[in-house]
């Protein structure tokens, strides 16, 4: 097997005396779509969240791209990640909220140019053309000099799609980027993501409960619960002929089969 | 018995002197709210700061600056100082001691401002890479300068308010000057309705710029096109 491009071994993670991993371990492939489904409060999210170095952990390490995420070498020994690690580290991953984050002060265009400039140093001129750019791929070019608050939810989270984009992330986060739209909405924003998939290569880490986009879109589905992956394996697999009784419950309940 | 009458010639020959001295004021509440501003601001970064050594010494240092008197402060700084070297004019003393004071206050309507945020916006900024500067120049302070708005503008209406304190140190400013101006002609009813008259025109009109500047300003916080 290759090198995988996100790594947790052994991880350890609480909020005060609630344990949210208790030696999780998890891999993701370079270019995979993994689909991570299960109920609330499973510490889906929070898988997410330490990625995107949101949320720290307690014990254990977590490698991507083949370097140490919280942790750093030095003099020999691995210690706690400086800012400027983690600012380095960083770098490879993007990330897409559920209640999109935009920047309510900032036009479409200056949400999706503000990093590139200030973080990667890209002129105005190259920022706002890779901003166009984006801004058609997720079908919004007329909406760049608009506000968020003038936007529909699906065109929020699509503006916050592209504004992940424009970093030229090599991991994408989707944490339940549809959980908060309306029904109407939520496949203006799939399309988007399905496009992506198809003719980019990326690799996506996506917390979902559109069972079947996931089952569409990803090429391993992983079922959680309590903080654990309870069955994993092709989407096929686990939604046709789930091994385990709490996904058969949980699909059971989703998709009322 | 004297006879307490209204005299109108008296005013407008006092009235000159009193308005130059309302310069003085105006320019201590002016440079004294930029100070305040600068310091508050700073106070409240140092406070949501990393080092909790420099949490803890910013917060007591602020809790000693607002539970002790402004004229003690305001005399320290203009008496005491000099045994140490450090001599400064009235106005200079003055606009250190109301910027460093009300600083202090700001620094708490700052930093609840600051925390009034969507924490979202903070995790978006991290997504992004961003830094923990850029954050605050681009995405937080933007969007918390709104809410700050009237607390600030009343902070900087008492400190205006206070700057007759600085008549203590023999700065010449509003109600210093009625004072002379009253000890020399034996007559104190004109100059000191006249002062008090200016504060309320003063104050009133700040009241409702202050008023109009947060109604103006955009729900959103300050835009960034």
């Amino acid at each position: 097997m290759s090198q995988p491009i996100i790594e947790f071994k052994n991880v350890q993670k609480k909020f005060g005396d609630t344990t949210i991993f208790d030696g999780f371990n998890f891999r993701v492939e370079e270019n995979e779509i993994v689909s991570i489904i299960g109920p609330s409060g499973s510490g889906k999210s929070t898988l997410l969240r330490i990625l995107m170095t949101l949320e720290g952990i307690d014990g254990g390490y977590i490698n991507v791209g083949g370097e140490s995420l919280w942790h750093m070498l030095w003099n020999g020994a691995y210690v706690p990640a400086s800012n400027k690690h983690l600012h380095k580290m960083r770098d490879q991953l993007g990330m897409v909220f559920q209640h999109f984050n935009l920047f309510p002060h900032m036009t479409v265009k200056r949400n999706i140019t503000e990093a590139p400039m200030r973080v990667k140093g890209l002129s105005r001129q190259e920022a706002e053309k890779s901003a166009e750019e984006l801004l058609e791929l997720v079908g919004l070019s007329d909406k760049a000099d608009s506000y968020p608050n003038d936007l529909s939810g699906g065109q929020k989270q699509r503006v916050g799609i592209a504004r992940a984009l424009a970093m030229r992330p090599s991991i994408l986060l989707l944490d339940e980027i549809t959980s908060a739209l309306d029904p109407e909405l939520v496949d203006e924003v799939l399309d988007v993501i399905r496009n992506l998939a198809k003719e980019q290569s990326f690799t996506m880490l996506l917390v979902t409960h559109e069972m079947y986009f996931a089952r569409e879109i990803s090429d391993r589905v992983c079922f959680f619960d309590n903080g654990n992956i309870v069955e994993e394996g092709k989407p096929e697999a686990i939604f046709t002929d789930p091994k385990e009784t709490r996904t058969k419950a949980f699909l059971n309940a989703y998709l009322g089969q | 018995m004297i006879e307490l009458t209204w005299d109108w010639a008296f005013v407008w020959q006092v009235l000159p002197m009193i308005l130059s001295a309302a310069k003085v004021t105006l320019l201590a509440t002016l440079l004294g709210s930029l100070l305040a501003v600068t310091v508050g601001l700073i106070f409240a970064l140092l406070r949501r700061g990393p080092s909790k050594l420099i949490r803890i010494v910013v917060y007591w240092l602020m809790e000693f600056i607002r539970s002790t008197p402004l004229l003690i402060q305001i005399f320290f700084l203009y008496y005491v100082m000099p045994e140490f070297g450090i001599s400064m004019s009235p106005l200079v003393t003055g606009v250190i001691a109301l910027g460093v004071h009300y600083g202090a206050y700001l620094s708490e309507v700052f930093r609840s401002g600051i925390e009034g945020v969507d924490k979202g916006q903070w995790e978006a900024s991290r997504a992004l890479n961003l830094t923990t500067l850029d954050t605050y120049k681009d995405i937080i302070l933007p969007q918390a300068i709104r809410p700050m708005i009237p607390a600030t503008g009343n902070y900087i209406i008492a400190m205006f308010k206070e700057t007759p304190q600085l008549s203590a140190i023999t700065l010449l400013e509003m109600l210093q000057v009625a004072k002379i101006i009253g000890s020399e002609n034996f007559r104190y009813l004109e100059p000191f309705t006249l002062v008090g008259v200016l504060y309320l025109c003063f104050s009133l009109l700040a009241a409702y710029s202050i008023h109009h500047i947060e109604r103006r300003f955009p729900k959103e916080g300050f835009n960034l096109r």
